[in-house]
């Protein structure tokens, strides 16, 4: 059998905009299995950022059930929900989104910060990731001294400091070069072959190929699954 | 503990990234506190001066004066060879010592006369005191050099004289004057003593004791009677007085209040036309302590306001701060943080910015009332409770002007705040 993860049943998000109700989400049936690379594609408008909202718990689902590592999401206060965003999931953003004030091991260490787990432990775990990601040494340099490949290596490091359950990734490589595209999508090849669960929010179909399946998403409802021969 | 530690550096970082905002927003805190520093440490050392001087009459004393009444119909009317008679009478005296006997501890009186005093070589126009040897304990006086009035001089009506240090300056610049004679209004009195100098403690005759010339009252009586004749542009005019003051020192403190009012009453009988006035320092030094009490809380109030645009001024900058950095805390919140992170976060900040303004406005304030003391001779007083209620002020206004802005960084909903731009 395998390991679910994750585990979406109805699962709704309506706005309400005056009269109008819009259905960003609109029944949602998914599981997310262990170790999966999963993408998720769509037009502009077809709900994937309100999914990936909602897979960050960033945002809660108006109906329906989702289940992470085995709790029930809707039932969680912010606080609640706060803990788990910082334990369960890892970030990967289009934008990098490193803090600019802060260096780069002081970018790493935030995620653990917000645990009490900073210290001795989470330096020597920053140095290790940043040794995986191909940045040791660069630890005291601030985001704006590194190339936006760089930065997107160490938002990579950030988002695996605690451990989560699988990283989410938004257009990735969005703000990146072909090149530097590659070189990202090889880390995360190889974050996969590890045993990293990744989840890919993308309207890129050369991106989605390489996940092993492809959820696509049109007008809220999953359209289609398919799944990738590799 | 390194979580704090971080937390505070983080605020650190933050502010330095906006160096000339951040002192701008801490000059206004460190204006208002310095200048709240300032005022009561000037204003405490003025009220503190006036009550010093208060007490130098002496809290147990009662001072009663002569006081001239206004002119009316019959006082005009009358010969100008006449001489007017008003005020404190020996028997006044007399009265007020038998009554309250068991309460005073020393009374004397005082008589006055304006003379022009010479010895070979100078003049001064001066004020003669006559009085009694208790004198000297009621003021709280000391003998600098010879003797001080004895009872045999009353006695004898002797003709002898003790300076005050002011005089002694004028009259004998450089010699002993000791033994030597002066002379008023063609009266020789000989010099048996000089008091010390009390610096600027005023009289109770309305000029420093120092500028006077004390003999003894017996002798006052004799040489220069109860009339004084006084001269002006054309006019001349009599006046009788027996004597000028009456200084009563209680024996307690407590009882002060309460022998005043019997004293009151006694002469308001036999003055009717109210030709006398009571001081009471321990009353004024009362009154000196309200009104303090009144400024100092005048001084909060103006302090308050003061902060409070210091505060409204970190407000406003912790608001624009929030809007700049929304999307640090989607980023934040993203990552895990909860809504006590990021209020801390920001608290953290205004705290930073409002306590160093409170740190370095209450030395300036300190720096500015010693440069009042040091180059306007301002009278200061320092008193770290007012160092201790500025800054806590500060800070109190810091946490209140932190914490809306605090609240709004933290409700934002973080996936809006990733999508700011």
């Amino acid at each position: 059998m395998t390991d679910h993860i994750a585990h979406l049943q109805g699962v709704e998000r309506y706005y309400h905009m005056g009269d109008t109700t819009v259905r960003a989400l609109d029944g949602i049936n998914l599981d997310i299995a262990r170790g999966e690379y999963l993408a998720i594609m769509g037009r502009s408008g077809s709900g994937k950022s309100t999914m990936l909202n909602v897979l960050g718990l960033l945002d809660r689902p108006t109906g329906g059930e989702y289940s992470l590592g085995g709790r029930q999401i809707s039932q969680l206060n912010d606080t609640e929900l706060s803990l788990m965003r910082g334990r369960e999931i890892g970030f990967i953003f289009q934008s990098f989104n490193l803090i600019p004030q802060l260096t780069l091991l002081e970018n790493l260490e935030v995620p653990l910060f917000y645990q009490n787990r900073i210290g001795a432990e989470s330096k020597a775990k920053a140095e290790q990731l940043a040794l995986r990601v191909g940045l040791e040494g660069r630890l005291h340099h601030r985001p704006n001294e590194l190339s936006g490949g760089q930065q997107q290596r160490v938002a990579i490091a950030r988002a695996l400091m605690n451990d989560p359950l699988y990283l989410l990734a938004d257009e990735a490589t969005g703000n990146l070069d072909s090149s530097t595209e590659a070189e990202i999508l090889e880390l995360l090849d190889e974050l996969h072959a590890e045993g990293m669960t990744i989840i890919m929010v993308t309207h890129n179909p050369a991106m989605g190929n390489r996940a092993e399946r492809v959820v696509n998403l049109v007008d809220g409802k999953v359209d289609s699954i398919t799944e990738n021969q590799n | 503990m390194r979580g704090s530690f971080a937390t505070v550096s983080l605020g650190m970082k933050s502010l330095l990234l906006h160096k000339l905002r951040s002192s701008l927003t801490t000059l206004g805190i460190l204006i208002g506190v310095a200048s709240v520093v300032a005022m009561l440490a000037i204003g405490e050392g003025a009220s503190e001066a006036a009550q010093e001087q208060i007490k130098q009459l002496g809290s147990t004393n009662i001072l009663i004066q002569s006081v001239k009444p206004p002119q009316d119909e019959t006082s005009s009317q009358m010969s100008a060879y006449t001489a007017r008679a008003y005020g404190l009478t020996y028997n006044d005296a007399t009265k007020i010592a038998g009554t309250l006997s068991e309460h005073i501890d020393l009374i004397v009186s005082v008589r006055q006369t304006d003379k022009q005093v010479r010895t070979r070589t100078e003049w001064q126009q001066s004020v003669l005191l006559g009085t009694s040897p208790a004198y000297l304990d009621v003021m709280g006086m000391e003998i600098a050099t010879g003797r001080w009035l004895n009872e045999t001089d009353l006695l004898d009506t002797n003709n002898i004289c003790v300076l005050g240090a002011a005089v002694k300056e004028r009259l004998f610049p450089l010699q002993d004057p000791l033994g030597r004679p002066i002379r008023a209004s063609g009266d020789r009195f000989v010099v048996t003593g000089v008091l010390e100098k009390l610096g600027r403690r005023s009289g109770s005759v309305g000029r420093s004791v120092d500028d006077c010339i004390f003999i003894p009252i017996s002798t006052s009586r004799a040489r220069f009677g109860e009339t004084n004749i006084k001269r002006g542009g054309g006019t001349f005019e009599m006046e009788s007085v027996q004597l000028h003051e009456i200084k009563v020192k209680i024996k307690e403190e407590s009882e002060v209040r309460r022998a005043a009012g019997v004293i009151d009453g006694m002469l308001k009988r036999a003055h009717k036309d109210g030709d006398y006035a009571m001081v009471v320092p321990l009353e004024l030094l009362r009154q000196a302590k309200e009104s303090r009490e009144r400024f100092t809380l005048l001084l909060f109030f103006i302090a308050s306001i003061s902060l409070i645009v210091g505060g409204i001024g970190i407000m406003n900058v912790m608001l624009a701060t929030v809007t700049e950095r929304t999307r640090e805390i989607g980023i934040r919140r993203a990552l895990g943080a909860r809504k006590k992170h990021i209020v801390s976060q920001f608290l953290v900040e205004t705290v930073l910015l409002s306590g160093s303004g409170g740190l370095l406005g209450l030395a300036t304030g300190i720096v500015a009332s010693f440069l009042a003391t040091s180059v306007w001779g301002a009278d200061v007083a320092w008193r770290p409770s007012h160092w201790v209620l500025a800054f806590t002020i500060s800070a109190v206004v810091g946490i209140l002007a932190g914490l809306y802005p605090a609240w709004r960084a933290a409700n934002m909903d973080p996936v809006e705040a990733l999508r700011h731009e």
